[in-house]
This record gives C-alpha cells, sequence and structure tokens, in this order.
C-alpha cells in the first residue's frame, strides 16, 4: 500500500519488535515465553515490512535462498546436538549427564543444551511463517 | 443448577460453547474461508479446556522464582502438551487455506453453491 | 426447515457436553485427579536435574526433547505440502475455454 503514515510508523517501530523477540527467544529458560512465541514475534515483524512496502522490497530482505538454509539449518542443528549425546556413550538428547555445563542458577549461559535447542526451534519457527507468507502472495501475481 | 456453581466453572462451561459456536459456523455458511475460520475455533476451545484442567486455587505460575516460600505451583503437564498441538493446528491452516488459492484458480469462485452448480452442468455434458 | 433441524442438533450436543461437564471435579480443588506423581516429580526435581528455573521450557526441551523434535517434523511437512500444493497451474483449461469461446 501507498500509504505515508503507515511506512513511516513501519520504519520507526520495526528494530524494537526485533529486539523484543530476540530478547523471548533467548530468554526462554528463565522467563516464560521460549522458542515459539519467540519465533512468531520476530516472523511477525518481516510480515509487517512486506505489507507495507510492497512485495518486491520484501523479497529482496528476505530473498527463498536464505530463508529455506535457515530453515533447513534449523532442524540440523537440533539433531547434531541430540547425536553428540550418543557420540559421548549416553542415550539420544541427555543434558547434564553426558557433560553439558549447567552454569550458575540463574544466568542466561546456563542449564546446559537447553538455550541451543530454543535457539534452533525460533530460526525454525521464524523461517517457516516468513516462507509461507512468500509464497501465498507469489502465488497471485 | 444455581448460580455459583456456573461462575465457579466458567472454562469448561466457555469451552463448550465456543465449540458449539465453531460447529455451527462450519455447517452453516458457505463461504470456504469462513469454515476454516469455524475450524480454527474449534481447536482453540479444546486447548482451552485441557488447559484449565490443571488450574489449583490460590497458586502461582508454574516459574521458579516467582514465589517466596509457599509451595504450590499450577500443574505444568497440560500446558506443556497443548503446545503441540497449537504448531498442528497452525499447519493445518495453512494447508487448506493453499488448497482453498487452487480451487479459486480452477473454478473462479469460492462460495460452496456456485461450485456444485459449475460441478453439475459440467457433469451433464 | 433445515435451520430449525440444525439449531436442534447443536442443542441437543450442548446439552450433552454440559451434562458430562457437571461430573467432573470443579475448576480448581485440590484433591484433583490430574495431579499425580509425575507432575510432583517435574515439580520438585526439575531445579536439580535441569537448572533451568522455567519448568514448563525444562518440560519440553530436556524431559520430552523428542516430542518437540516430532513437532519441527510436522512445521517442515506442512511447508513441503504448501510448496508441492502452489506449483500445479490450472492454465491449460483456462486457455481450452478462451479458444472454444473465441
Amino acid at each position: 500500500m501507498d500509504d505515508l503514515f503507515v511506512k513511516l510508523t513501519t520504519r520507526m517501530i520495526l528494530p524494537f519488535i526485533q529486539l523484543y523477540g530476540v530478547y523471548v527467544i533467548l530468554h526462554g529458560h528463565l522467563s516464560p515465553g521460549g522458542g515459539f512465541s519467540g519465533g512468531a514475534i520476530y516472523a511477525a515483524s518481516i510480515v509487517l515490512y512486506t505489507l507495507a512496502f510492497g512485495l518486491e522490497k520484501g523479497k529482496e530482505r528476505m530473498p527463498h535462498e536464505i530463508s529455506s538454509k535457515i530453515e533447513t539449518g534449523g532442524i540440523l542443528v537440533y539433531v547434531l546436538v541430540g547425536l553428540s549425546g550418543i557420540f559421548l556413550g549416553y542415550t539420544f538428547l541427555t543434558n547434564i549427564e553426558a557433560g553439558f555445563p549447567i552454569g550458575t542458577f540463574g544466568k542466561v549461559l546456563s542449564a546446559g543444551l537447553i538455550p541451543v535447542v530454543t535457539f534452533a526451534i525460533g530460526l525454525k519457527v521464524m523461517s517457516t511463517i516468513v516462507t509461507l507468507f512468500h509464497t501465498m502472495l507469489e502465488e497471485e501475481s | 443448577m444455581n448460580f455459583r456453581m456456573i461462575i465457579e466453572n466458567i472454562n469448561y462451561i466457555g469451552a463448550m460453547i465456543l465449540f458449539v459456536i465453531g460447529l455451527y459456523t462450519v455447517l452453516t455458511h458457505s463461504n470456504l474461508i469462513k469454515k476454516i475460520i469455524g475450524i480454527n475455533i474449534m481447536e482453540t476451545s479444546i486447548f482451552l479446556f485441557f488447559v484449565s484442567i490443571g488450574y489449583r486455587k490460590g497458586a502461582a505460575a508454574p516459574i521458579y522464582e516467582s514465589i517466596s516460600g509457599e509451595g504450590f505451583f499450577v500443574n505444568p503437564l497440560p500446558a506443556a502438551l497443548m503446545l503441540t498441538g497449537i504448531v498442528v493446528a497452525v499447519s493445518i491452516t495453512a494447508f487448506s487455506l493453499s488448497i482453498v488459492i487452487k480451487i479459486h484458480e480452477a473454478y473462479g469462485t469460492i462460495e460452496m453453491d456456485e461450485i456444485i452448480k459449475i460441478r453439475s452442468v459440467e457433469s451433464d455434458e | 426447515m433445515k435451520k430449525i433441524f440444525t439449531f436442534a442438533i447443536l442443542g441437543g450436543l450442548l446439552l450433552v457436553l454440559l451434562s458430562s461437564i457437571s461430573e467432573i471435579p470443579p475448576l480448581g480443588e485440590e484433591k484433583n485427579p490430574s495431579y499425580n506423581e509425575i507432575s510432583e516429580y517435574y515439580v520438585t526435581e526439575s531445579v536439580q536435574d535441569t537448572g533451568a528455573k522455567n519448568i514448563i521450557a525444562a518440560i519440553i526441551t530436556d524431559y520430552r526433547a523428542f516430542d518437540t523434535l516430532g513437532e519441527t517434523t510436522v512445521l517442515f511437512t506442512g511447508i513441503a505440502a504448501v510448496s508441492a500444493m502452489i506449483g500445479i497451474s490450472h492454465h491449460k483449461g483456462k486457455k481450452e475455454d478462451q479458444e472454444h469461446h473465441g
């Protein structure tokens, strides 16, 4: 759409939405939220950019190759972290017994592999929502 | 029965009423997108019913720092099970919306009555 | 006629559902049968086992991490199905119709 107020407000408010989405993903084990809601908040900012500025500029920001590589990268990180439990001699997806550091209680870098798994889920959900939106809009033209 | 029991169990009663409203939307309207919205309303009512099974009176949210020694937490297990259900609902909505796009390309309309008329005319020829 | 029939069946369904709600224990009671020893274990032992403050995050990424892997597969399958569906085209049928009329 070609409205001036929508473009101005979108350009002002977009970094704050992305910062809030990254905060909810990274503090997934300390406060309510986690991977799914943080990924949805981050994807909502890119959908807002595509709606306000048109489809070509939105596809320039997040082209199809980059979003498909992020999506497969998310699942691969999850499976590789799980397989590292087998290589160290225990079962699939073990957390503390296989030697991941537990850290101090209440900091961001603590609790073994929980931040890594949350980050992988956040990437996956974000790229899924953006890819779905761009595929459905491109079909119409 | 009496008024106090309705106010106490308002979560369960609200979930059942939302389920019947969603079912009415699927059966009555003839626009395809309204049927998809009705399926979404039915799924939301089941999430509400399941999460409010684990509620305890006077308990705090299941995050470890937010109470100071009382010791009662809300049951976290049904809420963790329903996260999977929400993701399945999003996937089903996305796939059915892409089917609606293909139907519009093939027939030119998205009302159920007109699609049935077009198909019955085509099969008569 | 059809509307009265639809309303009657939906009203009967609502009565059946509401009468089966009155059999379950009311909301927020102490002796809830869904609060068994598994939830007790998760609430009291999760800080020692994992070290995370959020109990629900510890459940879905540590105790039941395999279910979360299956859910990620469901998201991937959904987007593969949508991409396969968009690739089918119906333009051959429309072109035949235009040649027929013109």
